[in-house]
């Protein structure tokens, strides 16, 4: 299966007619084996790559991280499942908030504080799952919303719990001494991150391929049919919420040890909103959008104040200048390319090889 | 069949993605690198030199945070600009040694989850050489360990808390104005030889700012003098304070004790109006800027009220009055608002703000003409307490105690947005008792003429 259907294109021309990949290269086709590859090949390359970057671009690269993780979460439970959350932000708050307690009241290792950040996450999100199974479209839009405007009340409410409006400081490991001595805690939490990128990308890309990846789709595409097939539709959505809170939740928990700080502010019903459309204009249900949704949550605001210095513009204006851009991306990018970025990236390398691949 | 070749194509894409993001990332850093050319010296017998991250032979620069939007930008989103307005003051009289400051002020919303990224920004990116007037309790909470951490000097935050004054958790970072424990003592002082036996009743937010301020006014009143403490969110001020308001009614407070943001003040005293309910109102410094409160709360009443909702509100003073004129150092700011902050109102956070940069000017002198980071932190510890200007208090600094002005007048206001002294200036500490003072107030510097 392709790791998304809604890429359907018609090429397979030219097979080597019943002849078996052998050896290694059999190997490499294992996707479970490949995707290995990959991801240690990338994890190599980011480390190579930071060490050419300056404090500040590493910080800002590993404000992408956690992001890509949450966004791989909503692509998979949108893109493949067919349901909706707004609510993700308040998701990733509930991480945040278990790795910050864990690190306040226990000493805890750091591995295991981020499985429980996904984990205690993932209870939440199939409590949600319950209902939302019982919801479709704008009405389960309205109880996600729900989950994003009140959670984060809840921490000034019960301020001496979660530090209210101030929030809670949140203390980021120190390097390893492997890393040499002059690594520093940015530096560390940025490659932290990473393995955790690639962990999750390995996971969600096999399942995906997985039998429940297939009824993740089926469900999505036609629950009566999915239903007659025998499979429990209610039992499949529970199953996706579940997965793609804990998704959430382990991104919270890396946002919250990046910004070295929980407070309500960061988990704001634009936080979920936010998600929700670089979801869309990375590529919905495309584990590469993700990465793509998430460059473009944590470069357009910067871009944006940058820009607006420039113009010197009001400051309410350039205040909201970033969720302006979404939004007209968000417009564009729906006319234009409903697959999104990724849907784009993929038109030019479909387009890219067929040029080759005409004769003269 | 096909599905070898195709994953195998994938596994490609899947690689031309992660380089695609190397790229970028790349790109972006490339960008960043600093460059400090050497060379252009000044008059004097030693040459400026680069001698700290953020100074260049010709330059200073300052970073900050400041709430220029959300629930804290009325009247502080002004004092961002007056302290720039002080620095280009101060560079056309010469600079400071011969360098130019440049203050660069960032806007976090008064979120923490912005000034996180905005700090960052200004440090690590921007490499300035320290942050002066970060504003906000919750806010700059949020950085302080992260400025200590990467030793940046962390001068004058804006923000009365007392957590400031912790030189041995937070060597870097200095308070300035009266903290809130003092504050509370100070009305609290004020409060027993003007209104001894009265009921009082407290409005607080409902963090470090009005927590620490309840904890200095409890230090002066017998706890059965104080009949009801009602705190509140900043976050659900869209609400209004009626219920806190009518609680402390109920509760017949006499005397009402506000640690509020100039936009609760502002819905306390109409939620007042609106009840009924006219006790003595006693306010902290935080708010006591006749012309910001008479803004919101014309804003808030949509017209109907103005000014006169103010009439007779006690509040806390440390510095000139924006209203005294004959000042010298009042007549200094007018001209600098003149020709580099006209865009801006004149009043408390002008002063505030070109208070600030001046004191910062004073400690950035005395780092002496090549300064470390150290130095600066060097020059607060050992001659801070010498410093006078426009404060009314002495300033509190040495190696151990990390203390701004300690202490202030009281004054009332009246219903056309002027303000009388009512009180002599009032001095205290954390723990100390509370004695009262003449003003020391100090002489405009020649350098500055």
């Amino acid at each position: 299966m392709e790791e998304s259907m809604v890429e359907a294109k018609p090429e397979p021309k030219q097979l080597p007619a019943a002849k078996q990949p052998q050896g290694l290269r059999r190997l490499f086709g294992q996707p479970l084996v490949r995707n290995i590859i990959v991801g240690v090949v990338a994890l190599v390359l980011f480390y190579l790559l930071i060490g050419h970057l300056s404090q500040y671009r590493i910080y800002q690269l590993s404000q992408v991280g956690p992001y890509l993780i949450a966004l791989v979460g909503l692509s998979v439970l949108t893109g493949q499942n067919g349901q909706i959350s707004l609510g993700h932000g308040a998701l990733m708050a509930i991480g945040a908030w278990t790795l910050t307690l864990m690190q306040l009241h226990t000493k805890s290792p750091l591995w295991l504080m981020l499985i429980a950040s996904a984990l205690v996450t993932m209870v939440f999100g199939a409590l949600l799952g319950l209902v939302a199974a019982r919801l479709r479209g704008p009405y389960l839009a309205g109880a996600t919303l729900a989950l994003a405007l009140g959670l984060p009340d809840i921490t000034t409410r019960y301020q001496s719990v979660f530090g209210g409006y101030q929030g809670l400081e949140v203390n980021q490991p120190n390097a390893p001494s492997f890393l040499g001595a002059t690594a520093t805690p940015t530096e560390w939490l940025a490659i932290i991150e990473m393995i955790c990128v690639v962990v999750v990308m390995i996971l969600f890309a096999n399942l995906l391929r997985s039998r429940v990846g297939r009824k993740f789709r089926a469900v999505r595409d036609d629950e009566i049919a999915t239903q007659v097939s025998g499979i429990s539709v209610p039992r499949t959505q529970v199953l996706a919420f579940a997965l793609s809170a804990a998704a959430a939740g382990l991104g919270g928990g890396l946002f919250a040890l990046v910004s070295g700080n929980v407070s309500p502010g960061g988990y704001t019903v634009v936080l979920s909103i936010s998600l929700l459309a670089a979801m869309v204009i990375g590529g919905s249900g495309t584990l590469a959008g993700a990465v793509w949704g998430s460059l473009i949550m944590v470069y357009v605001p910067g871009w944006a104040t940058t820009l607006s210095q420039k113009l010197s513009l009001n400051q309410s204006v350039s205040a909201n200048l970033a969720l302006a851009i979404y939004g007209f991306l968000l417009v564009a990018i729906i006319m234009v390319a409903p697959v999104g970025v990724q849907g784009i990236v993929r038109l030019v390398i479909f387009k890219m090889r067929n040029l080759r691949k005409e004769p003269g | 069949m096909g599905e070898s070749r195709s994953s195998l194509r994938r596994g490609f894409r899947v690689i031309a993605v992660l380089a695609a993001f190397s790229l970028v990332a790349a790109a972006c850093g490339s960008s960043s690198s600093s460059s400090s050319s050497g060379g252009s010296s000044t008059s004097g017998s030693v040459a400026n030199t680069a001698s700290a991250p953020g100074i260049t032979p010709t330059s200073i620069l300052l970073g900050s945070h400041q709430p220029l939007t959300g629930p804290a930008a009325p009247g502080y989103s002004e004092i961002g600009p007056a302290i720039e307005a002080f620095f280009q003051y101060v560079n056309a009289h010469g600079g400071i040694y011969g360098r130019s400051v440049t203050f660069k002020y960032l806007d976090d919303g008064y979120n923490p989850a912005n000034t996180v990224q905005v700090v960052r920004k200004l440090v690590l990116q921007d490499n300035v050489y320290a942050i002066l007037g970060g504003l906000g309790t919750p806010t700059h909470t949020a950085v302080v360990d992260f400025l200590n951490q990467n030793k940046v000097p962390d001068i004058f935050v804006a923000s009365g808390c007392n957590c400031w004054n912790e030189p041995k958790v937070h060597p870097y970072t200095y308070g300035w104005q009266p903290d809130y424990i003092i504050e509370g003592k100070v009305l609290g002082a004020y409060i027993k030889d003007h209104f001894a036996g009265m009921k009082v009743g407290v409005l607080y937010q409902n963090d470090d700012f009005g927590g620490g301020g309840l904890i200095g006014i409890k230090q002066m009143l017998p706890a059965s003098q104080i009949v009801s403490a009602q705190p509140y969110d900043p976050t659900t001020l869209t609400n209004g304070l009626g219920t806190q308001v009518a609680a402390l009614q109920a509760a017949g407070a006499q005397v009402v004790v506000l640690f509020t943001i100039p936009a609760a003040t502002a819905l306390a005293l109409l939620s007042m109006a609106v009840l009924g309910y006219h006790p003595t109102t006693v306010s902290s410094s935080v708010s006591s800027d006749p012309t910001t409160l008479a803004g919101l709360v014309s804003n808030f009443s949509k017209g109907k009220v103005g000014a006169s909702a103010l009439n007779g509100l006690y509040t806390l003073n440390y510095l000139p009055m924006s209203s005294a004129t004959s000042d010298p150092w009042m007549q200094l700011f007018l001209k600098i608002h003149s020709q580099y902050d006209s865009k801006e109102p004149v009043d408390g956070n002008m002063v505030y703000g070109m208070s600030m940069a001046y004191y910062f000017t004073l400690a950035m002198r005395a780092a002496g003409q090549n300064p470390t980071r150290q130095d600066l932190i060097n020059a607060i510890n050992s001659q801070g307490a010498t410093w006078t200007g426009p404060g009314l208090a002495p300033l509190g600094y040495s190696a151990t105690q990390h203390l701004g002005f300690m202490g202030s007048e009281v004054v009332q206001l009246n219903a056309s947005g002027g303000a009388t002294a009512v009180s002599p200036v009032y001095v205290t500490n954390v723990q100390g008792p509370v004695t009262t003072h003449a003003s020391v107030e100090g002489p405009v510097p020649s350098w500055l003429q």
